[in-house]
């Protein structure tokens, strides 16, 4: 039997510590919808998501009402349109148009994102990849929902340094021509992406996905800070790593409730959980606060890299007991214009861009939401995406890189991105050139550990 | 039967738990069980209730409740049982 405690324990998390769900996706494959024509393509495309995601919205709120927990977004995967528009675009316009379309489908079913304005061209690029890849910059300025994401290496695969060195180009532009140079934020380049991410703005429906499936990010750090904050000061490593695990579980498992409801209410299997510690610009819901609370004075103090390492290791380990399925991306995320802690972390001149390169060695995504000068070069933000890349090829872990170069903003300034997405310092970028590495062609190769048949 | 758990939060004062039970009983709603404590004039009180010969929405019971409590200055929520079961529970 349920007693008071558990209850109010729950209910305290929920109405004082920011849990929450943070997204119910559903991922939808677009395969079917593939036509030599581009009208064609783009109708088939728009009936399709609003037929499968029309009750999405809906019964998010529903469960959320009769469970008592906030389901804050409700969102939209696809196919990576490279691959549904391959047979129709012939110029990087044709993909524009499929952009508009996704967009208007986002509208019409009132979801924030729509994910999957994607190319994965870990290997190499077909003429298709390389048009979807050249019309983001586009795509992001014609539309306000989409999210695009590029895949650039794997550990089975190597790098592909052009399409890292073309995705420093396209950042850039994208920068340009987007307002506070927002489109950026929905932009990631990734290397390992996974399949089944729920989260913006990385998420896509793989081509290793069923028809439709739902798939669920809890989120949470408040929890954990607040728990960490009230029984675990001044004890012992193994008392600590416990008590983030039990935390993780409990937070996991609403995540699987959830799941396990959207699916059985929409007619949709389930598809993984993602057990991600998610931070939001609201205060106390902080992943930066969970690092200080183990004992650091900002992030980005000596410390900070073990801090973080631990902190993903029991998250992963509570929240696998927890779910049938995990996936994703599972782990903490330390973006920094949506985290307080993180921005707070900058402006005290804590934590640097090369300090949070060595954090994403350890965490489960990349250098997230960072705000660099406009001046930054294409080659030197290639060189970021390089670095980022290799180190998700060598651990054989997803990485990725959300980078903003703010137009005509420089150091020391900020820019405000509204919402979710926070406001961000302008962060100091090293200003050493790697121009003739980027220019050279080809790919790097798999690791050696990638042979492993 | 439809589990659902009622939780009532706020400052103590007289006839709380009665008006919740009376509001409960002429609705259709059983009581199964009922804990409360009383720290520091701060009043919280759990009910789990079964709601299956109830005959409105569940959103109906939330918003009745909710205005029930706003009326006794208190926070009355009403959730479905297996958020807390499935938290708490391996």
């Amino acid at each position: 039997m349920i007693n008071i405690s558990e209850v109010l324990e729950t209910n305290r998390m929920i109405l004082e510590e920011n849990l929450d769900v943070r997204t119910i996706t559903m991922g939808i494959s677009l395969l079917d919808c593939a036509d030599a024509s581009v009208k064609k393509t783009c109708d088939k495309i728009y009936a399709k998501i609003t037929r499968l995601a029309k009750d999405l919205v809906k019964t998010g709120d529903d469960i959320g009402r009769e469970f008592g927990i906030p389901v804050v977004n409700k969102r939209v995967s696809i196919t990576p349109a490279a691959i549904v528009g391959s047979a129709c675009c012939k110029k990087p316009s044709d993909f524009v148009r499929i952009a508009k379309t996704l967009d208007r489908a986002a509208k019409k079913l009132g979801i924030n994102f729509i994910g999957g304005y994607s190319a994965i061209v870990s290997k190499g690029m077909t003429p298709a990849d390389e048009l979807l890849i050249r019309s983001i910059p586009e795509a992001m300025a014609a539309t306000e929902r989409v999210c695009s994401s590029v895949n650039v290496g794997s550990t089975k695969t190597g790098i592909d340094m052009d399409a890292v060195r073309l995705m420093g180009e396209i950042v850039k532009e994208t920068a340009a021509k987007t307002k506070s140079s927002i489109g950026c934020a929905k932009l990631v380049v990734l290397c390992n992406a996974p399949d089944d991410n729920p989260f913006m703005a990385g998420a896509f429906h793989g081509v290793s996905e069923a028809d439709a499936v739902i798939n669920v990010g809890v989120s949470g750090p408040g929890v954990v800070n607040h728990v960490l904050r009230h029984t675990c000061r001044g004890v012992g490593f193994e008392t600590l790593c416990e008590t983030i695990k039990k935390t993780a579980f409990k937070i996991t498992r609403v995540g699987q409730l959830v799941a396990q409801e959207a699916s059985k209410r929409l007619g949709v299997p389930f598809g993984i959980i993602d057990l991600s510690l998610a931070p939001t610009p609201a205060i106390g819901d902080s992943v930066a606060d969970i690092l200080r609370e183990i004992g650091l004075d900002h992030p980005g103090a000596p410390g900070t890299t073990a801090a973080l390492a631990l902190l993903n290791d029991q998250v992963k380990k509570g929240g696998v007991m927890a779910s049938s399925y995990v996936g994703g991306l599972s782990g903490a995320f330390i973006p920094v214009s949506e985290d307080q802690g993180m921005i707070d972390a900058v402006n005290a001149g804590a934590l640097t861009i090369e300090k949070l390169e060595a954090m994403t060695c350890v965490c489960s995504v990349g250098l997230d939401m960072i705000a660099v000068p406009g001046s930054t070069s294409a080659s030197t933000i290639s060189g970021i995406i390089a670095d980022e890349a290799a180190i998700g090829m060598v651990n054989q872990k997803t990485t990725a890189v959300r980078i903003i170069p703010v137009a005509g903003k420089k150091v020391g300034d900020s820019v405000e991105f509204g919402g979710l997405l926070g406001h961000a310092p302008v962060m100091k970028v090293s200003k050493f050139s790697c121009e003739r590495m980027i220019a050279r062609k080809g790919r790097i190769p798999a690791p050696i550990h990638s042979f492993k048949n | 039967m439809k589990k659902i758990i009622i939780t009532v939060v706020g400052k103590d004062a007289v006839g709380i738990l009665a008006k919740t039970c009376t509001y409960l009983a002429k609705e259709n709603i059983n009581i199964l069980d009922i804990s409360q404590t009383v720290t520091g004039g701060f009043f919280n009180m759990m009910m789990i209730v079964d709601a299956a010969k109830y005959k409105k929405t569940f959103d109906k019971l939330g918003a009745e409740l909710a205005k029930l409590g706003t009326g006794m200055g208190m926070r009355i929520r009403c959730q479905k049982s297996e958020i807390f079961e499935k938290m708490h529970r391996v």
